[in-house]
């Protein structure tokens, strides 16, 4: 695996394990413990199991595999264990040990899978999808839960609509430039959040760069192909420093992509070059990239009145940003919108989490008060920041869910 | 008064006491063990686990390397369940003396101990947190040995061959008739009981306590107490055993054990081996020089600090404790004294001391008229039946569960090891003790156990109590199943004065290890399992207990580490 802990900064991941006081806040806290005797909950697969893994010796548990990696439990832990990191290594060694399922390779494969299906044949692939007895037939093969919500390929990738575009006029004076990170989501299956994004940050005067990328790697480290990630990573912060050195910020849209650029590979990778390091310090959430603007006076107010009330769910990933809630920040801005927060702990998905057989049915009862919360507000959409979360409330709570950049382009009466 | 009658009575229920028991079993010949408190009670269970490979002894002490390097070898043979295989590493820091590596190797050599020059690079592959300035690395066989799961799995093999064993029985009285010791009056320190114990032969094996025993025959045995103090860290901070590559010393050696590494040790002479305490000068000195191996180390969780007594036989004026050889003595007291019936072991450490029961055992059984020879080099010790022995249905699938697991398979004891079992077994929601993972069943068998008189002794079974939160969550969980397990047996509610004086001894036990490492993490447990016990559950406003014979706690006999 490679990652071999050399100085006090990769040692206070695992070495975090010390800061335990076996509290069980953690437990207390975990959406999936807390549906499914198959999880024993964050302290135990966490810094309890810690203490008896070695480097040296096989892997003795495999119920860490449970964990959804959607960090409840750090958030929520009064001493700073790295409980989510800890699992994820664990997970990695399990992997590294035992082999990846097919199932997981595939779906962790996010880009090989958006190529295979995003285009011109999106139709094709879509019916595939929708059609039963495949579904039927990848459950009982592959294990891909039959029901699992599986997002619609787009007949166009995001790439090749801002290829075809007609560049933007140029406005007079100095344009303040920006990466946008559209990860793979973006891409391949909801191209319309990249053009939001792209119409809001060129709306307030950024001059918005697409530089190559690859898939941020999340849903490797997840599943704990971690060399894979590692690859990913590389080829990503090759792409991404060459801006960051020079102070260009790498804005994004999934707050997992932006998390996994800022924090995620860097950690759980034990990656930390200055080039690394600079992309992660350069990384932003777009609407806290937004905020930001909006702090200096920089960000245009010409909204249009929204007279709506939406229920709003704060990806478990977005929290994990530790940058409180900009989305709401921004739109609250506008006149007559109303975000009402859920406070539901996670839609259950988490990535690839949900999709997989034995953890689908775990995914949805993790869900279920959030998809009630927003069923029982009575609206027909939600706003929500992750792709995989959104496409889970639609799927739990059968309303349609908005990245909030969407909102934010029809606020500025933007075509998109 | 109860009278037994026996061939050889063995005193002293640590490891010694216990080899000797079963090479007497194992020989044919008729024998009991009575120990004042529970087995291992003593300096065996106080230890920091080292499986030495002789390296540490091999300049200063050549004779205990020799001893050491061939009884390693028969250990892992016979009770591999009981040893962890870690390896030792002798680094040579910058603090340390250059030319005592190349005397180190030499000495080696000569005396047998296998030993292995590596690279730094390679050393500090193995141990990352290890110093990065050690200039020389040598590699030699010293392991962990769980010392609680190997005495008890000697006695386990001694009764099957018929021996007895008696915990809780202290001896009073040796009884003398004229130059002869015939027997021994002992009190069984549970129900008050006096027992009479006839027998031809009494073996002494009580380390530290051996000259007090001798006492009682009027014989007189200089066995000098130096306590050893250490520290265990809250987790495997190093997975080799490590050492300083210098003449021993103290604060010079940590030893991973199962889930905790140990720092160790200091060397202080006590008068009485009942009377000690640690000083926060001794902590500190143990830290400080842990720093030499592993930079940080001071600012790392510790656990908790304990001592114990090693039992060094002072034949003549040794100006120092560590000048003391850590070979063991047989003193035959008839040939010594003119006294028969009795000999005394003293001296040694863990790592010889099957070889001690050996010699032991030869004297005595050659006295008895016995020529059956000594078998416990060959014979493997069956592994005791496990608390953990599964008993619900549920687990009849475990056999196909546990082959997931490699680790489960390896004939050595692992770290994982239980982690394993939990998983495989699907047992984590019986978690008893969560940091240890001892499970409802496991408890349930210790407390049904032969001898067992309160959570101190189930912690010694299962390590009940022993992880970071040193009994936070557990000792209120093992009180009351202590208490129902109990009731359930004697038919009716046991009222809750017994239940309370468990929770507050085994609380208490916990607390004056914690003492001397309250700082940092520890310091943020400690102060979450006061507001537990007194502010949630109040044991402090309890009403008082009532003294109850059938928990035997803080009897003078067998109370230690006093503040």
């Amino acid at each position: 695996m490679g990652v071999m802990p050399h100085d006090h900064i990769e040692l206070s991941l695992e070495q975090s394990l010390d800061h335990c006081i076996k509290c069980n806040i953690c437990t207390a806290a975990c959406p999936v413990s807390a549906v499914t005797d198959l999880f024993p909950g964050p302290k135990y697969v966490g810094p309890q199991a810690q203490r008896f893994r070695h480097e040296r010796q096989p892997a003795p548990d495999e119920s860490v595999d449970y964990c959804s990696g959607c960090r409840v439990c750090n958030e929520v832990c009064p001493t700073g264990v790295k409980i989510a990191e800890l699992n994820a290594r664990a997970r990695a060694r399990l992997v590294a040990e035992r082999g990846i399922p097919l199932r997981n390779r595939l779906i962790s494969r996010s880009e090989v899978l958006g190529r295979l299906g995003a285009g011109p044949q999106a139709p094709l692939a879509n019916l595939a999808l929708g059609f039963g007895p495949l579904r039927l037939a990848l459950e009982r093969v592959l294990g891909i839960a039959r029901a699992a919500p599986l997002p619609k390929f787009s007949r166009y990738t995001f790439r090749s609509w801002f290829r075809r575009r007609s560049a933007p006029m140029a406005n007079s004076g100095p344009r303040r430039q920006v990466v946008y990170f559209h990860g793979c989501a973006t891409n391949y299956y909801e191209p319309w959040v990249g053009r939001a994004a792209v119409a809001v940050l060129e709306h307030n005067g950024c001059e918005v760069i697409i530089a190559p990328q690859r898939c941020c790697g999340l849903p490797l480290l997840s599943n704990g192909d971690f060399a894979a990630a590692r690859r990913a990573h590389e080829a990503n912060v090759a792409y991404l420093a060459p801006y960051a050195l020079r102070g260009v910020p790498i804005i994004g849209t999934s707050t997992s992509c932006t998390l996994t650029l800022k924090e995620e590979a860097p950690e759980l990778l034990g990656m930390r070059s200055a080039m690394v390091r600079t992309v992660a310090e350069q990384t932003f959430d777009i609407f806290e990239y937004l905020r930001m603007m909006y702090e200096c006076g920089e960000l245009r107010a010409d909204f249009r009145p929204i007279e709506r009330t939406l229920p709003y769910h704060p990806p478990c990933q977005l929290r994990a940003h530790r940058i409180g809630r900009p989305a709401l920040d921004i739109l609250e801005l506008v006149p007559g919108l109303r975000l009402v927060e859920s406070h539901a702990d996670c839609c259950g998905i988490a990535g690839t989490y949900g999709l997989k057989r034995e953890k689908y049915q775990i995914g949805m009862d993790v869900g279920a008060p959030l998809f009630e919360t927003i069923r029982r507000s009575g609206s027909d959409l939600a706003v929500c920041d992750s792709e995989t979360c959104r496409w889970q409330i639609t799927h739990g709570a059968g309303v349609a869910a908005r990245h909030p950049i969407e909102i934010l382009a029809k606020a500025y009466g933007l075509v998109i | 008064m109860r009278t037994l009658t026996t061939d050889v009575l063995v005193i002293g229920g640590g490891a010694t006491g216990a080899g000797v028991l079963r090479d007497l079993a194992l020989r044919g010949i008729r024998c009991a063990l009575v120990e004042k408190g529970d087995l291992t009670h003593g300096t065996t269970g106080r230890y920091h686990g080292l499986l030495h490979s002789g390296g540490r002894y091999v300049v200063k002490d050549p004779q205990s390397a020799e001893e050491c390097a061939r009884e390693n070898e028969i250990l892992r043979r016979i009770m591999p369940h009981c040893i962890e295989d870690t390896g030792g590493l002798f680094v040579v820091t910058p603090a340390d003396d250059e030319s005592y590596a190349d005397r180190f190797v030499a000495a080696c050599r000569r005396t047998g101990v296998w030993v292995e020059e590596i690279a730094v690079s390679a050393a500090l592959r193995r141990e990352p947190l290890l110093n990065p300035r050690i200039s020389r690395a040598f590699a030699v066989r010293d392991g962990a040995a769980d010392s609680f799961l190997a005495t008890h799995a000697n006695t386990d093999d001694a009764r099957r061959y018929g021996a007895q064993v008696l915990t809780y029985h202290v001896v009073n009285g040796l009884e003398r008739v004229g130059d002869r010791i015939i027997g021994a009056v002992c009190e069984d320190l549970r129900s008050g009981e006096m027992v009479r114990i006839h027998c031809a032969a009494i073996i002494n094996a009580t380390g530290a306590w051996a000259g007090k025993i001798a006492a009682l025959a009027g014989l007189q045995v200089s066995v000098v107490a130096g306590k050893g103090t250490m520290v265990a860290m809250n987790h495997r901070i190093v997975n080799t055993v490590i050492n300083r590559c210098k003449m021993p010393d103290d604060g010079d050696i940590i030893v991973p054990i199962h889930t905790v590494a140990v720092l160790g040790t200091t060397d202080i002479y006590v008068p009485d081996p009942d009377v000690y305490s640690i000083t926060p000068e001794e902590i500190r000195l143990i830290l400080d020089e842990g720093e030499h191996l592993i930079p940080g180390v001071r600012r790392m969780r510790a656990l908790r600090a304990w001592a114990g007594v090693r039992p060094l036989y002072r034949e003549e004026d040794a100006t120092h404790d560590r000048d003391i050889p850590r070979t063991y003595r047989l003193l035959d007291h008839e040939v010594r004294d003119g006294v028969a019936g009795m000999v005394s072991i003293v001296g040694g450490k863990w790592t010889t001391y099957r070889l001690m029961a050996e010699e032991t055992v030869d004297v005595v059984a050659h006295r008895l008229g016995v020529t059956t020879p000594c078998r416990t080099a060959e014979l493997r010790i069956e592994a005791s039946a496990q608390p953990a022995a599964p008993l619900r249905p549920a687990i009849s699938h475990g056999s196909a569960a546990r082959a997931r697991f490699a680790i489960l398979a390896s004939p050595f004891y692992m770290l994982g090891h239980r982690l394993a079992e939990v998983e495989a077994d699907d047992s984590y929601g019986d978690l008893v003790c969560e940091c240890e993972l001892v499970t409802r069943e496991q408890l349930e068998a210790a407390i049904e156990s032969e001898g067992t008189a309160n959570l101190d002794d189930l912690r010694r079974d299962t390590r009940l109590g022993m992880g970071p939160c040193q009994g936070g969550f557990c000792t209120y969980r093992a009180a009351a199943i202590w208490h129902e397990r109990r009731s359930a047996r004697y038919g009716q509610a046991a009222g809750a004065a017994p239940a309370t004086r468990l929770l507050t001894h085994f609380l208490q036990e916990r607390w004056k290890g914690l003492t001397p490492t309250l700082w940092g993490d520890q310091l943020r447990q400690a102060r979450l399992d006061e507001l537990i016990y007194l502010e949630t559950l109040a044991v402090d406003r309890l009403p008082e207990a009532i003294p109850d014979e059938t928990i035997v706690t803080g009897h003078a006999a067998i109370a230690t580490e006093a503040g």
